[in-house]
């Protein structure tokens, strides 16, 4: 009789936690953000009973792949954290909720307060897709002493000075050694010295542009530090300790983000903590632009739950929750409000990535961009090691780039000739128009500028 | 006739799981290698378009595609030969009359089989490493110069091959330990009388009789090093340079790293047709064998 009233008030236990009429929210979360996540929850819930939260935290190296199975198999959470160079994909996908009405609708949320190129990445075809939840991007991590032993009290600021800088620690630190490291297994180095120029990597109507005048000068400025010696022609797989080997001078410059600020407070000694320094990116003629990256908050469009979703992004890009966010996971926060705040606005190093924000362009918002980002790596990587031209290396990346492109043309085409006809009531998704930045790009795209990075390489080398 | 169809009964449960699980998936996965089945598709089924040939076409002209060929063939013809002698070695030595503490040296030898791949790579990175590595501190104190094991484009398949042996080869060592036990002892009498010294009796005994296990063995020992991935996705994530890039690690970054399906199939089928056709010529050295 005991143990039935015990089954009995058990069973009423249990379905009391079940039948509370609360919404669950499932969460995806990557990383360490999926593990720093949960510790935000608990006030979000406690000011809204109405919503109980549920996180998964998925690994990094597979979170694309189970992001895109469960679009597949119909098994996505109502939203997740996405990495905004995935946006153009999962955008493409038809998967994401525009955001656009609910962000207008929420007056704590003001567009101006975010750094304009992360702002612009969440933006594909005229609509906003995520909300920034932090943000990274690429800058000069540099040993301000070296560079001081070199004769130069300053970072570079274009790349002629850089140039300078780095032909006379070359000098100093002697064979063996060398002033810059552009790992060669990384593709982000070279996408961003891409970026900073006028003219876009890859064109509206889906070609490639690495022919363009100023790609060949990023490859040209590229290839030419690695070709004379300046970079050592190696993988990051050959390096064992990278900060160790910045910290006994083996290289001098490092691109690289803000994940690296806490691995090298922790990592240098602490005698030698303020050797090393940051600076934003030098440019082509002055500051240079980086790479938009981070990720954002995303819904997905066949959640049930898209208000109380929205909810969440709403709590969690509040200013201190941003703030508090950064203090668990030193991830940079997205708003410049939040930037205000003594930590951020305090510390030199944060401060260059302030000013970095502040010229940051997304990567081509292009499904494929992955794909040629990889194919131009590998171009490169192989051309580290031999001599071929610049024009023929960039002439080599724009006819594979066009192959990768071949099936997003078809589509294009095919959008194009749907659109001289009927509209068709049965297409499922909105077609991957073009962005503001893509048309932008286009208007600005400027001729071939074939064999400009190579008479570049000649000038160089001649001096 | 009521004996057929009761046998048929017994049989229909596991014809009806391999149609379900084996052959119509793979009917279906040779139909999308005759798509481009990408992620526009996945987004739209209108987005499809069947492409015949085409994939295959490519492939074909792909220069990776015959770098990781010939990746492929270079693990698979180094490492194979590599990996039986050395199995062999060791089951010849634990087998052995003079040896001792057989059953540790069994489970020794074993143990990198059972071990977890991604753990041992990692520290199989650590003895590759230039600098620091274990093996090149070995070979500096033989005077050999540093060699950049996993960094060299020449080196890094050879480094992969040396992993590969050293965690395969207990497998193989288990498989010709029981063919040796089989050996009677009599066989080995009689080469003696005859006046064979150890080596003529590996020569005409224990080889002639370990012909049949040796081949089963350099089978399918052939057929997984042709499936080589898990080393170089752990390792060198297939460079430098696309040097350990295999086949297989090719269909991976295509299908799922990049989501072109249709592509990665193909790359699928054709490592599927070499394999077929190897087996099918090892089958027939077998037969030739043993008509002899």
């Amino acid at each position: 009789m005991k143990r039935a009233w015990a089954i009995a008030v058990a069973l009423l236990l249990g379905s009391c936690a079940r039948g509370d009429g609360r919404v669950t929210l499932t969460v995806w979360a990557m990383g360490a953000e999926g593990a720093a996540i949960g510790q935000l929850i608990p006030a979000f819930e406690a000011a809204n009973p109405g919503i109980r939260v549920e996180v998964e935290q998925l690994p990094f190296a597979e979170a694309h792949q189970k992001l895109l199975t469960g679009f597949a198999g119909d098994s996505l959470p109502d939203m997740a954290q996405l990495g905004n160079s995935w946006l153009p994909e999962f955008a493409a996908l038809g998967a994401l909720e525009p955001l656009d009405a609910r962000v207008a609708a929420t007056p704590g949320l003001d567009r101006a307060d975010y750094f304009e190129g992360i702002r612009d990445s969440n933006v594909i075809g005229g609509r906003l897709y995520g909300v920034p939840w932090y943000v990274d991007t690429r800058l000069l991590f540099y040993r301000r002493d070296i560079l001081a032993r070199a004769g130069f009290d300053r970072p570079p600021t274009t790349w002629a000075e850089w140039r300078r800088q780095m032909v006379a620690i070359k000098k100093l630190v002697g064979p063996g050694r060398h002033a810059v490291l552009f790992p060669l297994n990384e593709y982000e180095p070279l996408e961003v010295l891409g970026l900073q120029q006028a003219e876009p990597m890859v064109t509206a109507d889906g070609h490639g542009n690495f022919e363009s005048a100023g790609f060949e000068r990023a490859l040209a400025f590229y290839l030419g530090t690695i070709r004379s010696g300046l970079a050592p022609a190696i993988a990051n797989t050959e390096i064992a300790n990278v900060w160790d080997q910045f910290d006994r001078g083996e290289f001098s410059f490092y691109i690289t983000g803000p994940w690296q600020l806490g691995e090298f407070a922790r990592r240098i000694p602490a005698a030698r903590q303020d050797e090393w320094a940051t600076a934003p990116m030098p440019g082509p003629d002055g500051p240079g632009a980086s790479n938009a990256g981070g990720s954002s908050l995303v819904v997905f469009r066949k959640s049930g739950r898209k208000d109380a979703a929205w909810k969440l992004i709403e709590y969690l890009s509040r200013p201190a929750v941003e703030l508090r966010f950064h203090r668990l996971t030193g991830d940079l926060p997205p708003r410049k409000s939040a930037w205000r705040a003594p930590e951020l606005a305090g510390d030199p190093r944060a401060r260059a990535f302030a000013e970095q924000l502040e010229r940051v362009k997304p990567t081509p918002k292009v499904p494929e961009w992955e794909a040629i980002a990889t194919m131009m790596r590998t171009v490169t990587e192989a051309a580290a090691h031999d001599a071929m031209p610049v024009a023929a290396v960039a002439a080599e990346i724009d006819r594979r780039a066009d192959a990768i492109l071949a099936k997003r043309r078809w589509m294009l085409g095919r959008e194009a000739r749907a659109a001289s006809q009927s509209p068709s009531p049965f297409r499922r998704f909105a077609p991957p128009s073009l962005s503001r930045w893509e048309r932008e790009g286009a208007r600005s795209a400027q001729p071939s500028g074939k064999g400009e990075g190579d008479r570049l390489l000649a000038k160089e080398s001649a001096s | 006739m009521n004996r057929e169809r009761a046998a048929w009964g017994f049989v229909a449960p596991a014809l009806v799981a391999l149609t379900a699980f084996f052959f119509l998936p793979i009917v279906a996965a040779l139909l999308l290698s005759f798509t481009d089945f990408d992620l526009y598709a996945l987004a739209d089924l209108g987005n499809l378009r069947f492409v015949g040939l085409d994939n295959y076409l490519t492939l074909l002209r792909t220069p990776l595609f015959w770098k990781a060929l010939g990746n492929t063939v270079e693990f698979v013809a180094l490492g194979v030969p590599l990996s039986i002698a050395t199995s062999l070695g060791a089951a010849l030595l634990i087998n052995s009359k003079l040896a001792r503490f057989k059953g540790l040296f069994r489970t020794v030898f074993f143990a990198p089989v059972v071990t977890t791949l991604v753990a041992v790579a990692v520290i199989w990175r650590y003895l590759f490493n230039t600098q620091y590595g274990l093996i090149n501190w070995a070979l500096g104190a033989v005077g050999l110069g540093p060699v950049d094991w996993l960094g060299d484009p020449h080196w890094a398949m050879p480094a992969i091959v040396l992993f590969a042996v050293w965690k395969n080869f207990g497998y193989n060592m288990i498989i010709l330990l029981a063919g040796l036990q089989t050996i009677p002892d009599e066989l080995y009498e009689a080469a003696r009388i005859d006046g064979a010294g150890p080596l003529a009796q590996f020569r005409h005994v224990t080889l002639p009789a370990l012909a049949p296990v040796m081949l089963v063995v350099s089978i399918l020992t052939m057929a997984a090093y042709f499936q080589l991935f898990a080393e170089p996705y752990v390792m060198t994530q297939g460079g430098p340079v696309e040097s350990t890039t295999s086949i297989l690690y090719l269909m991976f970054v295509q299908g799922f790293q990049f989501w072109n399906l249709g592509f990665a199939t193909a790359v699928a089928f054709v490592l599927f047709a070499i394999l077929f056709v190897l087996t099918l010529v090892q089958l027939r050295v077998v037969r030739r064998w043993s008509d002899r």
